[in-house]
């Protein structure tokens, strides 16, 4: 046990789930616009995520700050890896980088919803439509 | 309280060669884009906390409420 159980929790945290965001407030209920942003990329992914929350306490902003070596939230972590603030992770959405770096299927070139998107998009997922 | 030109000699003298464009509304939330050759070979987080490295500790997030930010290789 160290001195700094808090710390190691984030630390733990941090190691034990593959994708996990430090938020204002949840993905349900952000409390800033950058948190927002960052909740918001990483749920067009459709990769889930952890979520943690670091309004309750202070001292989970400071302690992740001193792991991360990152002054602001949000803060998304991959693998252990700091991936980012709310600016990069909206901008690796933008190119295809984030769908790269969770490992989520690409976008269409337009993510906008087309009628066009059945005939050349990937083949859904879901095995009970392979069966029919 | 800081201002726009402020923060762009910070981050310009924090980052040798770098050009930064600072813009701000209300000078607690500002936006950047910064350019410099310096940020070439380091991925994207490396190149923030070089600019954030223009900041005292605590700064960011208190006195300057939110910086949005951009960079890029020249």
């Amino acid at each position: 046990m160290s001195d700094n159980p808090l710390r190691d929790a984030i630390a733990e945290a941090i190691r034990d789930n593959k994708v996990i965001l430090f938020m204002k407030g949840t993905p349900e209920q952000p409390m800033c616009g950058f948190s927002a942003r960052a909740a918001g990329a990483v749920q067009a992914t459709g990769v889930p995520f952890a979520a943690v929350d670091i309004l309750p306490d202070p001292r989970i902003r400071q302690e992740l700050t001193a792991i991360s070596n990152w002054p602001t939230t949000p803060q998304l972590f991959v693998d252990g890896e700091l991936v980012g603030g709310s600016d990069i992770v909206v901008e690796m959405l933008e190119t295809g980088e984030l769908h790269e770096v969770l490992g989520a299927e690409k976008p269409a070139e337009a993510p906008a919803v087309t009628s066009e998107a059945d005939a050349s998009g990937p083949a859904p997922l879901g095995i009970e439509n392979r069966l029919g | 309280m800081a201002t726009p030109e402020e923060l762009k000699q910070r981050i310009e003298a924090a980052i040798p060669g770098a050009e930064a464009e600072v813009t701000s509304a209300d000078n607690v939330h500002f936006q950047a884009r910064v350019v410099a050759a310096a940020f070439e070979g380091k991925n994207r987080v490396e190149q923030h906390r070089m600019v954030y490295g223009a900041f005292d500790p605590g700064e960011l997030g208190g006195a300057v409420h939110a910086l949005q930010l951009r960079t890029e290789t020249p």
